[in-house]
């Protein structure tokens, strides 16, 4: 299968400073992946030149085959960007009518589109009395007319409520199920676990992994955090045996490969009359995303 | 492509109609346009030109500066103002092609400042109908003004969104706007008498000045309203109009040069516009 979005060994400067550096991606159709960065990374740099905004210094994106900004990578794609205001005296219909004609597809369309997104019922209301949820919405529906087979969405659900996050995912699974690409970016793994098939992580302008979020944390190979809250006196005794670090005078943390993990209890378990409590603390989403957005090329070594 | 341009243009007027520019403009020149009539209809008789004739003449010069000022003032923000929202970037998103925005949006700003226009003068040239007498001679006179006043509209809204596509910022757009409208309406005239008076009769004043009097859309306007009419009583640089080295019509070339000028820099401006 082709991909709908290939981006290869792509670097963009703005003077003299590198804001996207080697970053190589593809995106086929049906797939959903999510671009995790913080701010300043470089995920709105990305989108920009896959739609031709921006002129790489370097490297090649393809849109369906064809360079980002031509006319035929324009039909292909449809984006939502980060910030997004429509004119506030249109109606959301109006709006919606506004680029189905630029998109040359028929009239009929806008009505399904507003359901899809719910907001049929104030479809006739100017965009300027919409909540930031229903204008985000409408920014979605936008980016659905014309069965889009690329669609580029940066930063959809910030700032909206885990209600409106969850619809809002739900719609953009079924615009994948029929068919189309799904590029997306977000600040958090939490976000997107179990809503994109893959995740590609961004920090400084390069791309630290990516995959899904299985092979993520293996690659990740984080320790696992074992805690021990001793029985009074006897920390500094578990603390001699085990190393670790000392939380406070009855507490312990002890780091633990996933391989190791049942061999390090069955040894604590012979220091039973010494427990109080043991807690398993696994690598949580942040862990992994904070290890791969962090590490740069001298942290490698470590 | 007409689809496209007809979508952007259709969203334009809409806006322009919500924002209430078509109706503000058309109040504001039609209470210049009637307080000239009454004016004239005052002296008319003692001239021995009919009032509609009189008060094209007066009209003309007066609509030198409100025309660009209007034209101006809707089209400076609708290029960088997108910009900066981010709404251009949706719609450069699109397959519509960056001039087709351009002219698409051209047109509608044209059509609002000649609705206005149309509305204005032509409800003013019917009360001067009613209650004065007119002859065919200020009936033409008033058609031209109309048409005219069209096209210089058309030029200002060129100009205004060729300078929006430029800045690309709104503060940017603004502080342009104000200054071509300075520069073309009002000190192009005082620096041209300054030369006048300075260089004297000769070769300046006679087969240099003129061309640089139509060099300037405003002027030119004016000039081919006045020189149109022959018992316009007229002072400094309009007296110009009646001793031309050429038909008033080549005001009107001017005129069209400049439209096509704006649209042409606009729209190449336009493509290398990052949202």
């Amino acid at each position: 299968m082709t991909a709908i979005l290939a981006i290869n060994a792509l670097c963009l400067s703005f003077g003299g400073q590198k804001v996207l550096d080697d970053v190589s991606l593809s995106v086929q159709p049906g797939e959903r992946l999510a671009l995790l960065g913080h701010n300043g990374a470089g995920k709105s740099t990305l989108f920009k030149t896959v739609l031709g905004f921006l002129r790489p210094s370097s490297g090649t994106v393809a849109v369906a085959g064809h360079a980002p900004g031509s006319n035929a990578a324009r039909e292909a794609v449809n984006y939502l960007p980060e910030v997004v205001s429509f004119q506030r005296n249109l109606s959301g219909r109006e709006v919606l009518s506004y680029f189905s004609g630029l998109r040359g597809t028929p009239k009929a369309e806008v009505s399904d589109l507003l359901a899809r997104v719910g907001l049929l019922d104030a479809a006739d209301r100017a965009v300027g009395a919409y909540s930031k949820g229903m204008r985000q919405r409408l920014g979605l529906a936008q980016a659905l007319i014309g069965a889009p087979r690329l669609l580029l969405l940066d930063e959809p659900t910030s700032g909206l409520d885990p209600v409106s996050r969850h619809e809002f995912y739900e719609v953009i699974a079924d615009a994948a199920a029929r068919g189309s690409a799904v590029l997306l970016s977000s600040h958090g793994l939490e976000e997107v676990q179990d809503k994109t098939d893959r995740i590609a992580i961004l920090a400084r302008g390069r791309l630290k992994a990516e995959g899904t979020l299985a092979e993520l944390a293996q690659e990740a190979g984080l320790p696992t955090t074992i805690r021990i809250s001793a029985k009074p006196g006897a920390a500094d005794d578990l603390h001699g045996e085990f190393g670790g670090r000392r939380i406070n005078g009855c507490r312990l943390d002890l780091d633990c490969a996933q391989g190791a993990k049942v061999d390090l209890l069955a040894r604590l378990g012979q220091h039973q009359d010494r427990l109080r409590d043991i807690e398993i603390c696994p690598p949580g989403l942040t862990d992994i995303y904070r290890h791969f957005s962090r590490m740069g090329p001298t942290e490698d070594q470590i | 492509m007409s689809t496209r341009i007809g979508t952007v243009f259709g969203q334009e007027l809409r806006q322009a109609r919500r924002n209430l520019w078509v109706i503000l403009a058309t109040a504001v020149l039609g209470l210049f346009a009637l307080a000239l009539a009454l004016f004239g209809a005052g002296q008319g008789s003692d001239l021995k030109v009919d009032v509609l004739t009189l008060t094209a003449v007066s009209l003309a010069t007066l609509s030198v500066y409100l025309i660009p000022l209007i034209a101006l003032l809707m089209s400076y923000d609708s290029i960088s103002g997108e910009v900066e929202r981010g709404s251009l970037a949706l719609t450069f998103a699109t397959p519509v092609r960056r001039w087709e925005v351009f002219v698409g949006k051209f047109l509608a700003q044209t059509v609002a400042v000649c609705v206005a226009i149309l509305i204005a003068f032509g409800t003013v040239g019917c009360i001067i109908g009613f209650l004065a007498e007119i002859s065919g001679d200020g009936v033409l006179a008033w058609l031209r003004l109309m048409l005219s006043a069209g096209g210089l509209g058309a030029i200002f809204v060129g100009i205004g969104l060729m300078l929006s596509a430029l800045t690309g910022r709104t503060a940017r757009a603004a502080a342009a706007a104000v200054g071509v409208w300075l520069l073309l309406v009002v000190l192009y005239d005082v620096a041209l008498l300054g030369a006048i008076m300075a260089a004297g009769e000769g070769i300046f004043a006679t087969h240099v000045f003129p061309w640089l009097v139509i060099a300037n859309p405003a002027d030119a306007f004016r000039l081919y309203n006045l020189a149109m009419i022959d018992a316009a009583p007229v002072a400094g640089i309009d007296g110009l109009s009646q001793t031309l080295p050429f038909p008033p019509v080549a005001a009107l070339a001017a005129l069209g040069l400049w439209l096509v000028a704006t649209i042409a820099i606009g729209s190449a401006r336009t493509k290398r516009i990052v949202p």
